[in-house]
C-alpha cells in the first residue's frame, strides 16, 4: 500500500461520516441514534459526524424495516454513496424484519434492498450497542 | 412571478422521518404546501388482526417509539372496556406515572429538536443530555429506554419498589430545576422570542376548523385536553391545570409545551405520594368477548384514538388507530400559506410531527401496471362492482327488480 493510500485510509477510519435514513422505523431507533449522538454518549469523539447528503457519507446508519414505498428510495440513496461505503443495519427491525416481519408492506431487512456490513440487534438497539456498533465496524476495517 | 416547486424528502437533512412535501414557490414565499405521506406505512393496523391480544400490546408500542406508552395504553384500555376487566388502581397509578415520564422526555425531545431548526443547536445539546436523566429513570422502571412494555392486559407488567419512587423523585427535582431554566432562556432570551413569535400563526378559529388537537390547539387558545375532559386511567384523581396560550404561533407552542412539562412535575410527585396498594395485574382471558370499544388518550402530542373491534376470537377482527399528527398535519399547509421558506423546517417542527405514527394508509396496487394512480369514489365504486360481477355476483338484475317493485 501506497503512502497516500494509506493515509485516506487512516483519515477515513478517523473521522466517517454518517447518513442516517429512516426506512419504516418506529422512531425509536432513531432517536437512539441521535442520542448517541449528543453529550451523555457522544459519538464525535471517534470522529463520527452526521451528514445530510449521502454524497458525504462513508457510513449509512439505517433503521427499519424498509416499507416497500421507500426501497427505491434507499437504493437511489446508496447508489449515491461514494466508494468506499459501508452500511449499518440499526436495530432488531432493520435486521430481520422483527416485529413487524410478515406484515404485508414491508421487506423483512435492509439486506433485501442493499448489501450490509454491520448489524445491531436490540428493539431499540441502545445508544451504547450502537457506538459498539460502528466502533467494531470501524476497527475490522482497520485490518484490513 | 415565477413559480418553482421544490420537492423535500423523503431523504433531507431537515427531515428526521422520510416523508415528502411539494412546496410551491413564488421569490421566496410560500404559495402551497402539499404532504405527501406513506414512507413509513408498515401495515400495522392489518398485522394486528393476524396477531393475538397479547402481541399486539407489543405491536401497538411500536406504532411511535416517541409515544410508545401513549398507543399501547390507549389500545389496552379499550381492550379492557370490551372484556370489562377492572384494573387495579396501583396498576393505573403506575401506567400514568409513566405517561407522565414520557411526555417529559418527548417534550425534552422536542425543544431540542425545535432549537436544532432554528440553528440553536446548544439548545439541542443540553435537552438532549438533560432528556438522559427521565430516559434512565424509565429504564430503571421499565427495564427499556424507549420502548418500555410495561402495559399488559388487565394491568401493568413491573412494580414499583419504593427505592425507585425515591430515585424518580430525586429526578424530578433535577428535571425541574433545568426546566426553569429553559423557561428563563425561552422567555428572556432576545433571538429566540424573535425566531419563533409570529411564525407559523394558526388563528383560534383556524384551530378548531381544521381539528388540530394537543398543544398545537392549546397554543391557540383551544382549551381541550383528554386528561381533564375524559379521564382515563388515573387522571381523575390528580390535580392539574391545562396549559393554554393566546400566541397562536411557534412561540406560543413553545410556552405550552413548558408549561406542561411543569404540570408533569407536579403530577409526576402526587402520583408518588398517593400510590395506593395492591395487587398490578388482574388476569386477563385470552379469548375477549365480542364487542367494540373506541379510546382516547392524550399523547404528548395531542389526542390518540384507538378502535378495537372483537369478535370473541383470540385475535381482534379490527383495529383502527387515529394519531395526533394526522390530526395536526392539515393545519401545516394553513400555517405556511404566504410564509417565507426559510420558516418551513421550525413550522413542521412546531406541530412534533411523528410520521411513523401517521402512515395508517391504504395503498392500492393494480396488476401490470407500474404507474401509481390514485383512484376516484367512482373509480372505486365501479372497481367493487367489476370484482363481485368477476365473482359471479351481479347485483344489476336486482337493482332493476327494485326499481320495478318500488314503482
Ligand atoms: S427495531 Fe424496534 S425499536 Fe427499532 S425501529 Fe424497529 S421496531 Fe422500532
Amino acid at each position: 500500500m501506497g503512502l497516500i493510500q494509506k493515509t485516506v485510509n487512516w483519515a477515513r477510519l478517523k473521522s466517517p461520516w454518517v447518513l442516517h435514513f429512516n426506512t419504516g422505523a418506529c422512531n425509536a431507533c432513531d432517536i437512539e441514534i441521535i442520542a448517541a449522538l449528543t453529550p451523555r454518549y457522544d459519538l464525535e469523539r471517534f470522529g463520527v459526524v452526521l451528514k445530510g447528503t449521502p454524497r458525504h457519507a462513508d457510513v449509512l446508519l439505517c433503521s427499519g424495516p424498509v416499507t416497500k414505498q421507500i426501497k427505491c428510495r434507499l437504493q437511489r440513496i446508496y447508489d449515491q454513496m461514494p466508494e468506499p461505503k459501508f452500511v449499518v443495519a440499526v436495530g432488531t427491525c432493520s435486521c430481520s424484519g422483527g416485529v413487524f416481519d410478515g406484515c404485508y408492506n414491508v421487506e423483512s431487512g435492509i439486506d433485501q434492498a442493499i448489501p450490509v456490513s454491520a448489524y445491531i440487534p436490540g428493539c431499540p438497539a441502545s445508544p451504547k450497542a450502537i457506538i459498539d456498533g460502528v466502533v467494531k465496524l470501524l476497527s475490522s476495517l482497520e485490518t484490513k | 412571478m415565477h413559480k418553482v416547486i421544490i420537492p423535500v424528502g423523503p431523504q433531507h437533512p431537515a427531515l428526521k422521518e422520510p416523508e415528502n412535501f411539494m412546496i410551491t414557490l413564488s421569490g421566496e414565499k410560500i404559495l402551497k404546501f402539499s404532504a405527501r405521506l406513506g414512507y413509513n406505512h408498515r401495515g400495522i393496523e392489518k398485522a394486528c388482526e393476524e396477531r393475538t391480544y397479547i402481541q399486539d400490546v407489543y405491536l401497538t408500542e411500536r406504532i411511535c417509539g416517541i409515544c410508545s406508552h401513549s398507543h399501547s395504553t390507549c389500545f389496552v384500555q379499550a381492550v379492557e372496556e370490551i372484556a370489562a376487566l377492572e384494573v387495579p388502581k396501583r396498576a393505573l397509578y403506575i401506567r400514568t406515572l409513566v405517561a407522565e415520564l414520557e411526555r417529559v422526555h418527548s417534550h425534552l425531545l422536542w425543544l431540542g429538536v425545535a432549537g436544532h431548526e432554528v440553528g440553536f443547536d446548544t439548545l439541542l445539546m443540553y435537552t438532549w443530555r438533560d432528556r438522559e436523566v427521565v430516559m434512565d429513570i424509565l429504564a430503571m422502571l421499565t427495564g427499556n429506554r424507549v420502548n418500555y412494555g410495561i402495559n399488559t392486559i388487565g394491568g401493568v407488567r413491573r412494580d414499583i419498589t419504593p427505592e425507585q419512587s425515591k430515585e424518580v423523585a430525586k429526578a424530578t427535582n433535577t428535571l425541574e430545576e433545568r426546566t426553569k431554566y429553559y423557561i428563563q432562556i425561552a422567555t428572556k432570551e432576545t433571538t429566540l422570542i424573535k425566531r419563533l413569535s409570529g411564525v407559523g400563526v394558526l388563528s383560534h378559529d383556524d384551530a378548531i376548523r381544521l381539528g388540530a388537537v394537543g398543544p398545537t390547539a392549546r397554543a391557540s387558545s383551544v382549551d381541550r385536553d383528554v386528561r381533564r375532559d375524559d379521564p382515563y386511567a388515573a387522571y381523575g384523581e390528580l390535580k392539574f391545570k391545562v396549559i393554554t396560550d393566546n400566541h397562536n404561533d411557534v412561540y406560543g407552542r413553545t410556552l405550552v409545551r413548558m408549561g406542561e412539562l411543569m404540570e408533569s412535575y407536579s403530577m409526576i410527585r402526587q402520583l408518588l405520594k398517593n400510590m395506593p396498594e395492591g395487587p398490578i395485574a388482574v388476569k386477563a382471558p385470552r379469548k375477549i368477548p365480542a364487542g367494540e370499544a373506541v379510546s382516547r388518550y392524550e399523547a404528548p402530542r395531542g389526542e390518540d384514538v384507538h378502535y378495537v373491534k372483537s369478535n370473541g376470537s383470540e385475535k381482534p377482527e379490527r383495529v383502527k388507530v387515529r394519531a395526533p399528527t394526522l390530526a395536526n398535519i392539515q393545519t401545516v399547509a394553513k400555517m405556511l400559506e404566504d410564509r417565507q421558506l426559510a420558516d418551513l423546517p421550525i413550522v413542521i417542527a412546531a406541530i412534533d410531527p411523528c410520521f411513523s405514527c401517521t402512515d395508517r394508509l391504504t395503498v392500492i396496487k393494480e396488476a401490470g401496471v407500474r404507474k401509481n394512480k390514485v383512484m376516484s369514489w367512482e373509480d372505486l365504486h365501479d372497481y367493487s362492482i367489476g370484482w363481485y360481477r368477476e365473482r359471479g355476483i351481479d347485483f344489476a338484475g336486482l337493482n332493476k327488480k327494485l326499481t320495478r317493485m318500488l314503482k
